[in-house]
């Protein structure tokens, strides 16, 4: 090993070993709990119980107990909640992040006040937009429903965060409201390096603005785009604070995160428990991998 | 360039209605923390008279020390930005100017352990925690926020690290500096722009994290914010204090949104330098 590569090594390991602490050690752990019977009260007496966690009689897999199928197992309905939600909200929230980062784009009088004002949302922590909305969302005094029903579009005001009906849109509509912001300025900041001259070349043959953003903008900040998609899925399948606070966790909107705290914590039953994040880890993992394979995103530039 | 009269209206209105459903929310929680009593529940956007009850209850009340908790949150998040930063600096050094067999590696590992899902290492960090003797402690949430915050930092800080010149450091080198001196007296004047971006970003994460906080804590005294809000009740299920949780929120929010509103341009510039060369 020579002097730099020591000098190197040497940089690297306060940052490692904090690491090894703190992520890899834990994560190692709770692989391990999974495969044990452990509770949380008392884990002096936790014993090694192989994959009865996943495939045992109430494991998380092939439980005969689940006699209307597996999705209708809470873990199978935290499931389908999550993908159902990640899948929605991440959908909107390019959407309306690239309509955003579109407008920001254009030159107008007051643009940086908009661009401040963008901001806001993001800039709010988690637990207090899930507590404004709630507000505003709230089934008798909430302001929503008040406009609504003053316009005449309901006829009875909504419990919007405790109807399961309506339960995991409002948490949707919560988070694009949150989110795009970040989808806005990512976008945006891929929009500003776009090269001035093709726009002008295209607007001097007289081409038309959608197929100029079809044909040239899109393919150009597709790189961009992607990533900022990739990261707001991965952020959106682990999703738990918001919907514990906006609708307490109930059995309507439960996410994967969700059911892990509330078997491990609440429960207790923490190999239990510490067999389903296990599961939600790989899940992750797989759809990181894929998606880094699918959009050829390059790690690292060396 | 002219754009016809229809697209400048629709372009406007298109911003009003944006700048409208950004800011409305936030305007209409500090609307209610100043209602009190019966005028809490009748919606109107402008309280009638501005009373700061929501105010003063919040620090009063003794089942709910908010001060503390307030208090509990500024140390965990200025150690966790503290501690980051330093380890940060001094892994982007090695990773940003030395080419070292199995670099690329190193920073995809890195950069994986930022996609952890946080409840994938929650029964071992419980473990953990308890075994350390930091179980109930707010600044034992350190730790555990370390798994979000040090990733990133290590991330962006590699990438501001790259792009400075070469010439310098060989100067330095040239002079016999050591390494340590290096990143003390030649990059680090050069990276406080990244510094503070990326500082704010972890400020803000560990300001607002919840998961960890609400798990690992459950002494009323040691608590920090955001579990405070989420916890804030009245006597019974149907009695939610809504004017003190919208109080405890606007004054929350308030430090936040002045960081971020002051620095937008640097939290931009931290927030694309980690996505969107990635």
């Amino acid at each position: 090993m020579n002097n730099k590569t020591r000098t190197a090594w040497l940089f690297l390991a306060p940052m490692l070993l904090v690491l090894l602490l703190v992520a890899v050690w834990p994560l190692g752990r709770t692989i391990w709990f999974s495969f044990t019977d452990a509770n949380i009260n008392n884990l002096d007496t936790t014993q090694f119980v192989g994959l009865e966690n996943y495939w045992g009689e109430f494991g998380l897999f092939a439980n005969p107990n689940h006699t209307d199928g597996f999705f209708a197992s809470d873990w199978g309905i935290s499931i389908l909640n999550t993908l159902k939600f990640s899948i929605v909200s991440v959908t909107l929230e390019t959407v309306f992040g690239l309509a955003v980062a579109l407008l920001l784009n254009q030159e107008f009088k007051g643009r940086t006040l908009v661009r401040t004002a963008v901001l806001v949302p993001w800039a709010i922590p988690t637990i207090v937009s899930a507590k404004m909305w709630g507000w505003m969302l709230h089934d008798q005094f909430g302001v929503i429903n008040q406009w609504l029903f003053d316009l005449g579009w309901i006829a009875e005001k909504i419990a919007w965060t405790a109807q399961p009906e309506y339960a995991m849109w409002t948490v949707v509509a919560v988070d694009v409201w949150k989110t795009t912001p970040f989808m806005a300025l990512l976008i945006l900041a891929a929009l500003q390096t776009l090269p001035k001259d093709c726009y002008e070349a295209a607007q001097v043959d007289g081409v038309h603005p959608l197929r100029v953003f079809w044909q040239v903008t899109l393919p150009l900040i597709k790189p961009a785009l992607m990533v900022a998609v990739i990261f707001r899925l991965l952020d959106a399948l682990r999703v738990f604070d918001l919907i514990y606070v906006l609708t307490s966790n109930n059995n309507s909107t439960i996410s994967m995160s969700g059911f892990v705290r509330r078997e491990m914590i609440d429960n207790g039953y923490m190999g239990y428990g510490s067999a389903a994040s296990t599961a939600l880890f790989l899940i992750i993992g797989l759809c990181t991998v894929f998606a880094i394979k699918a959009s050829r995103m390059k790690l690292g530039d060396d | 360039m002219k754009t016809p009269l229809l697209g400048r209206v629709a372009l406007y209105a298109a911003a009003t209605l944006l700048v409208l459903v950004s800011v409305f929310p936030f305007f209409y929680a500090l609307a209610t923390s100043f209602k009190t009593g019966q005028a809490l529940f009748d919606s109107s956007l402008l309280p009638t008279s501005v009373s700061w009850s929501n105010y003063i209850s919040l620090f009063t009340l003794a089942e709910q020390p908010f001060g503390r908790h307030i208090l509990n949150s500024v140390m965990v998040s200025i150690l966790v930005v503290a501690i980051s930063l330093f380890l940060g600096v001094s892994a982007a050094y090695a990773l940003g100017r030395i080419s070292f067999k199995g670099r690329g590696l190193l920073l995809t590992a890195i950069l994986g352990v930022s996609m952890f899902p946080q409840v994938a290492v929650l029964a071992g960090m419980f473990e953990l925690i308890r075994f350390l003797g930091l179980y109930n402690q707010a600044l034992g949430l350190v730790l555990p926020y370390m798994i979000f915050t040090l990733p990133f930092t290590v991330w962006v800080l590699t990438t501001f690290m790259k792009q400075l010149p070469k010439e310098l450091e060989e100067a330095a080198i040239m002079d016999g500096c050591s390494p340590w001196r290096i990143i003390k007296d030649v990059f680090m004047p050069l990276l406080w722009p990244a510094l503070v971006s990326t500082g704010l970003l972890a400020f803000i994460a560990a300001w607002n994290e919840f998961l960890f906080a609400l798990t690992f804590v459950l002494d009323n005294n040691e608590r920090t914010v955001p579990v405070s809000i989420s916890l804030i009740s009245g006597a019974s299920k149907y009695e939610i204090p809504w004017g003190n949780i919208m109080a405890a929120s606007v004054l929350v929010t308030l430090p936040l949104l002045a960081l971020v509103l002051a620095f937008q341009k640097k939290i931009v510039s931290g927030l694309t330098a980690g996505a969107v060369k990635g």
